[in-house]
């Protein structure tokens, strides 16, 4: 079913839905890549204009990839909650903008409604907003997660301690561990992308965090992040994994590039859960996403980046994540090329997720590819901590010397924590005050060189 | 793992922390831990703040790699530096007129420009299921050296990494190909190595600079090279570079792989890199 809009003297018409989508995106290089993108300005608010006035159902009733096709699109259906749905039922895609933005339209509300949003409709409306509306809206999403403590709380933030090392040696991880938890890092996740893809290797690792979590009886959890095979090998061997980490992706065709299925990462989650490893609560998934995937893996069906991504957040809401990651900036710049589209996208995903559901947080990411630096950081990081970001990533200096890319510091999550007052898990904010790290506030105390994470953390303790 | 001790007990009895006249700055008391990893770790702090010193570290490192991207390759030099050593390099251009080309459209630098391809006339080809008469008159091996995404490592690396491959790997050297690439990616050695009827292609192409590596050689290996070859079907050696892996460890794993993809007829993730290492690797002792 075509569709069609008059600007003026010039008529305007897209083929289908996922013309509409596409070109109402706002201007991103992977949907040019693509062959998708708006050919001009005025082509991009006309197909706004026609996905303003468009029914929220018309996604019910015209899937964008078809339901034989795709699992994702099977699970996004099946899984709709029309009572939830009800109270937007009647609305455009326009019109469910302005009732977002309504005050009335409370967390409460918003978490009532979020089985009903299928990410088609979120997408849909997120690319009818401006940044500030992406960002008042997401701040009113509630998400909390657990397993040994309690993530997505309002006022607080979390960190992911990202202590990689390009050789996965033990000591050069334990020292950038270290700086990061005397950092005060660490309540999202302790998480190791591993360079070596040797199971082995790989189960030094899970020891190593164990080892430092319960000798120093630490509220968090720990992740290698690594194939979902591995991990599942690793539980049936008697690794001590905490969380199952895969990427993930909005279409079954990208997700088969990942070598993932719906089917193994519900696999995934049971071994996981098997191990009853989280005192708190049993959200044991840790996701990774990113605009761009689906393009890169041949796998987007003509669907816009933005939209692929978001479907994303329909596979991971399935399995009750404790942590969903949008690595924004590490794909490139032929699918994000500058800072300005990377802020754009990190926006967009973050809303998204939250409408969704899902526990959010941005990897705040650039390559040395990509026009942007460290100012386009601190400007995302400090938009999405406003809009209740759930976490970010700590890696000494923001400088990732296995990845090769930059990301957020220690420092930078000091930052927002004095700019905006923004607390840590509170398990893990008594931790520190326990440990003398921090005050009774969070606030960081200076340690002497006889602390006792200095002397006794394991392949640093003295010898 | 004599120097693992991470306290030095003398040190214990000093003031614990600095007092702030010292210095604006809140010093970290584990900078000895430096030297277990290149992460930027135990920076201090001044508030929540990165101290200046390292706001300038930062910046000019990723200066440098902001240049390896997009200084262009001094093909010229490179050609005659090989020239030099013995080679016989042929310069192409992939179909990315420019960087910003280049880096927006990945699709453009993998394929070889039309007004090139009479520098590389078609060669018998080797092929999947080569006959024995096609291998008997094949190339073995074709060579490729790309600028890809860091000038730097391709000019500081291409050349010392080649001759320290023709001292590992026995093959016909007098009538190895050469191929340098301007605005390449790593699939254009597929037509190349094609063209050239090469029963393997290894492309040298500069990697995606880290803040930390800014000039890093990466090498792929794909047996039977022609357009279509898929990413799972190369091997990949990274971060050849001397503070990463060493010119003659890098060249070692090349020759064990070239030697084990001719003998298996494969490349990719079906044959692994089982190579004995020359040394232990950097970093570990």
């Amino acid at each position: 079913m075509a569709f069609r809009c008059n600007v003026g003297v010039r008529g305007y018409v897209f083929a289908d839905l996922r013309e509409v989508m596409a070109k109402a995106s706002p201007a991103r290089s992977g949907d040019t890549l693509a062959g998708l993108g708006a050919a001009s300005y005025e082509e991009r608010m006309a197909a706004r204009m026609v996905l303003a006035e468009l029914p929220l159902k018309t996604f019910l009733d015209q899937a964008l990839i078809p339901y034989e096709a795709d699992e994702v699109t099977r699970l996004i259906v099946d899984r709709h909650d029309a009572a939830a749905f009800a109270p937007i039922s009647h609305l455009s895609v326009g019109d469910f903008r302005d009732w977002l933005l309504l005050d009335s339209t409370d967390s409460i509300v918003l978490a009532a409604l979020a089985p009903g949003v299928t990410p088609e409709m979120a997408a849909a409306v997120s690319k009818l907003m401006r940044n500030q509306d992406l960002i008042l809206v997401a701040r009113k999403c509630r998400v909390i997660t657990r397993f040994r403590n309690t993530i997505g709380l309002p006022g607080h933030l979390s960190v992911r301690l990202q202590p990689n090392h390009p050789t996965d040696d033990l000591r050069g991880i334990a020292a950038s561990l270290l700086d990061g938890l005397f950092y005060g890092a660490g309540d999202a996740v302790i998480g190791i992308n591993p360079a070596s893809d040797s199971l082995s290797a790989m189960t030094d690792l899970w020891h190593m965090l164990d080892e430092v979590r319960t000798r120093f009886d630490i509220p968090t959890q720990s992740c290698v992040l690594t194939h979902v095979t591995t991990q599942i090998q690793a539980i049936e061997r008697g690794a001590p994994v905490d969380l199952v980490f895969q990427s993930i992706a909005g279409t079954e065709k990208t997700n088969a590039s990942f070598g993932v299925s719906l089917a193994l990462l519900r696999e995934g989650r049971e071994a996981a859960l098997s191990l009853k490893r989280g005192n708190l609560g049993d959200n044991v998934m840790y996701f990774e996403t990113g605009q761009g995937s689906a393009l890169s893996a041949g796998g987007h069906h003509g669907v816009d980046q933005q939209t692929c991504e978001a479907r994303a957040y329909a596979v991971a809401r399935e399995f009750k994540p404790l942590l969903t990651n949008t690595v924004v900036g590490f794909i490139g710049p032929e699918y994000l090329y500058d800072g300005k589209q990377i802020i754009r996208a990190g926006l967009e995903d973050h809303f998204c997720g939250k409408l969704l559901g899902v526990p959010m947080g941005c990897d705040v990411c650039y390559t040395n590819h990509a026009e942007a630096d460290q100012d386009d950081m601190d400007t995302l990081m400090t938009l999405l901590a406003n809009a209740g970001l759930t976490f970010i990533m700590g890696i000494p200096g923001a400088d990732d010397i296995m990845l090769n890319y930059q990301s957020t510091s220690f420092h930078d999550a000091l930052y927002l924590r004095s700019l905006l007052g923004l607390k840590r898990a509170p398990e893990f904010d008594a931790w520190l005050a326990r440990m003398g790290i921090a005050d009774d506030r969070g606030h960081l105390l200076d340690v002497g060189r006889d602390h006792r994470l200095l002397r006794q953390l394991p392949n640093l303790e003295a010898t | 793992m004599s120097d693992a001790a991470a306290i030095d007990e003398s040190a214990i009895d000093e003031s614990p922390t600095l007092p702030a006249s010292a210095s604006l700055v809140q010093p970290n008391p584990w900078e000895n831990l430096r030297r277990h990893t290149a992460a930027r770790i135990a920076l201090g702090r001044v508030g929540s703040s990165l101290p200046t010193a390292e706001v300038l570290r930062l910046g000019l490192a990723h200066a440098q790699a902001r240049d390896a991207v997009h200084d262009p390759l001094d093909f010229a030099a490179l050609r005659s530096e090989l020239e030099a050593d013995g080679w016989k390099p042929r310069q192409v251009r992939s179909q990315a007129p420019n960087r910003s080309a280049y880096l927006l459209r990945p699709d453009l630098g993998r394929r070889l420009n039309a007004a090139d391809l009479e520098l590389l006339p078609p060669q018998p080809a080797a092929g999947d299921v080569a006959t024995d008469v096609a291998t008997d008159v094949a190339t073995e091996l074709a060579i490729v050296v790309a600028d890809g995404l860091s000038s730097a490592a391709v000019r500081q690396h291409a050349r010392p990494l080649l001759a320290a491959l023709r001292a590992s790997f026995d093959t016909d050297w007098a009538n190895t190909p050469v191929v340098l690439v301007e605005q390449g990616r790593v699939a254009i050695g597929d037509e190349i190595g094609a063209r050239l009827g090469a029963r393997l292609v290894a492309v040298l192409i500069g990697e995606r600079p880290g803040l930390s590596s800014p000039a890093s050689l990466g090498i792929y290996l794909t047996y039977a090279p022609r357009p279509g070859r898929m990413d799972s079907e190369r091997n990949c050696i990274s971060n050849v570079r001397p503070e990463g892996l060493a010119y003659a460890q890098a060249a070692h794993k090349l020759a064990y792989l070239c030697r084990a993809a001719l003998r298996r007829q494969l490349t990719g993730v079906d044959l692994k890199d089982d190579s004995p290492l020359l040394a232990p690797p950097l970093g570990s002792g």
